[in-house]
């Protein structure tokens, strides 16, 4: 397909802010490279998840899941595989995972899916926690001479390729496929459109995603055990920064991961014991008072102050 | 005779105790106008639920051109050729007036993309009356102006078989007479037509044969003024004491 000129501009504009990102390691490799690192793991997460999420209205929390399914790829593999290898597998091994979840699931209404995907983290634990007591093993080392700054590129490398993902399938059938899902399911399938392939396609993204950082952020770790891997306040973080930003625009949830890290950051260093108070005050206020997100409160802005030119 | 294009055999739907729908016989010939009439509640939706795959069946089968339909999912039937509005109007709200007619457009029974869509939705705006209306947001349409983007959308994947659930009810006398030209102009390029319609002046000038349907049961059939003079039919419609 062609592309027009805003595609282009978009395009360079994306690309120079990745590049100005990347530089951040150059910079500084203590406290603002940590919070680089965050960043780039949520921006990841939160902007897959949306590109799911947004047009289907389905809240997943099947993140922690994923996440956890990566972290184990690399904990058991590092010492076999080369890393790149690692993170391409933890991806396949998510995106089938995601598939199998959503063909048991996507079927089922909304708020059997919330349920169902927080709980799938949860067994997710149980079976490896189970594994591991019966074979002795408490944990798994990793070692690998990736340091903080190669994580942080590897996450941003990521990002941008979800930034891709999401554009590319906006430009295409399945994108519109699944708004029109998003806005009537039964207009969909009397329009030709198998609503289920289209779902669980989409499901896959954020499954291969989330377990790709999770491949990713292992090394970070050293140690993985399955409750700190499986950690289910995870996928609520995602959620929240997701819908804070916004999960209608592509752009949206960035906007949200953002702010929210450096508030998370402020308060786990001030009140380490009050990170989750923050996550539920949060949850409330985008519920209350930010519909929409982010991105809804730059459209309701934007249409007062059309409406003020045009009176 | 030919092979019917649709025809429904032993059909029969039932919620709970209720039976909507109970052993529905007749077959549809090609560029035929079929009305489906009956008092409410007699199960005219339903009917058509069932052969578009919105409901799945309790027994019976629907067959298209000789092969079975029922079972399928709507989205396999919609792609085989057949395609509805529904009695309350479904557009979508996030898209604006041309994005609704595209929509039918992509994944149905003849496919476009891209341009080629684009440019269709347009024209199939300007054969229900909308020219010029695609950039719109829903908000601002008309009531009959939404009833035609829904129409608009259905046409959009070029159907063989066109649903029409109550599309003329609403309109004022105007309205009417432009709704009923429009239908006449889809049956005469060939495509064929199941009419759920109360409006006896379009039954009358749009119907080739018509299906009357009470209480989920098919009470007569015939050309329309068979029907209409029907006893039975005129009972099912006054009710009982007036017979
Ligand atoms: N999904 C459903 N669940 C339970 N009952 C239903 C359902 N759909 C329809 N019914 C019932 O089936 C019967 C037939 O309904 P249907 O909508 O087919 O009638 P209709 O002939 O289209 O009437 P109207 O002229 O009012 O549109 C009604 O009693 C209705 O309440
Ligand atoms: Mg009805």
């Amino acid at each position: 397909m062609s592309l027009t000129a805003t595609d282009i501009r978009n395009l360079c504009l994306a690309s120079l802010v990745f590049a100005i990102c990347a530089l951040l390691p150059l910079g500084d490799q203590g406290y603002w490279l940590g919070l680089g690192v965050t960043i780039a793991m949520f921006t990841a997460l939160a902007t897959s998840w949306a590109l799911f999420s947004g047009p289907t209205h389905y809240i997943s929390l099947a993140t922690a899941a994923f996440f956890g399914v990566g972290t184990y790829v690399t904990g058991l593999g590092i010492d076999t595989l080369p890393f790149w290898s690692l993170v391409g597998l933890a991806g396949v091994i998510g995106a089938v995972l995601a598939a199998l979840v959503g063909l048991a699931t996507l079927r089922l209404s909304g708020v059997y899916f919330v349920i169902f995907t927080l709980g799938l983290a949860e067994l997710v634990r149980q079976v490896i926690t189970w594994v591991q007591n019966n074979s002795g093993q408490k944990g798994l080392y990793v070692l690998t001479d990736l340091d903080e700054a190669g994580i942080y590129w590897w996450l941003l490398g990521l990002s941008a390729a979800v930034f891709l993902t999401g554009w590319l399938i906006g430009r295409s059938r399945l994108g519109f496929a699944l708004r029109i899902i998003g806005d009537d399911e039964t207009v969909a399938a009397h329009s030709g459109i198998n609503t289920a392939r289209a779902k669980v396609l989409l499901f896959m993204v954020p499954g291969a995603v989330a377990a790709m950082t999770g491949a990713i952020l292992a090394p970070r770790y050293v140690y993985i055990e399955p409750s700190l891997a499986f950690a289910p306040i995870l996928s609520f973080q995602v959620v929240i920064m997701a819908l804070l930003g916004g999960a209608s625009r592509l752009w949206g949830p960035v906007l949200g991961v953002i702010p929210f890290t450096f508030l998370l950051e402020a308060v786990s260093s001030n009140f380490p014991n009050q990170t989750t108070l923050v996550i539920g005050v949060a949850f409330l206020v985008i519920v209350y008072l930010l519909p929409g997100g982010f991105v809804g409160l730059m459209g309701r802005i934007n249409r007062h102050l059309n409406t003020r030119e045009g009176a | 005779m030919s092979t019917p294009v649709l025809s429904l055999r032993g059909v029969t739907k039932r919620f709970g105790g209720l039976v909507a729908v109970n052993a529905m016989d007749f077959d549809v010939a090609e560029r035929e106008v079929v009305g489906l009439l009956g008092p409410n509640g007699s199960g005219k939706s339903t009917t058509l639920n069932l052969i578009s795959g919105a409901l799945p069946l309790t027994s019976g089968h629907v067959s298209l051109w000789g092969s079975r339909i029922s079972g399928l999912p709507a989205q396999t039937i919609t792609r085989k050729g057949v395609s509805r509005t529904f009695q309350l109007v479904r557009l979508l709200p996030s898209m604006n007036v041309r994005e609704n007619v595209v929509a039918g457009a992509v994944f149905g029974h003849r496919r476009r993309w891209g341009q080629d869509a684009w440019d269709h939705a347009d024209q199939l705006l300007d054969k229900v009356g909308l020219g010029g209306k695609g950039d719109m947001a829903l908000g601002q349409l008309t009531y009959i102006d939404t009833k035609r983007v829904e129409l608009a959308r259905t046409l959009a994947s070029d159907p063989k078989v066109l649903l029409l659930d109550e599309w003329l009810a609403g309109l004022n006398p105007t309205e009417l007479q432009i709704g009923i030209t429009l239908i006449k102009s889809l049956r005469d390029e060939g495509r064929t037509i199941i009419l759920v319609e109360h409006v006896m002046d379009a039954i009358r000038s749009l119907c080739d044969r018509c299906v009357v349907m009470a209480s989920g049961t098919k009470i007569a059939e015939g050309t329309p003024t068979q029907v209409l003079s029907d006893k039975e039919v005129i009972r099912a419609y006054l009710g009982d004491d007036d017979a």
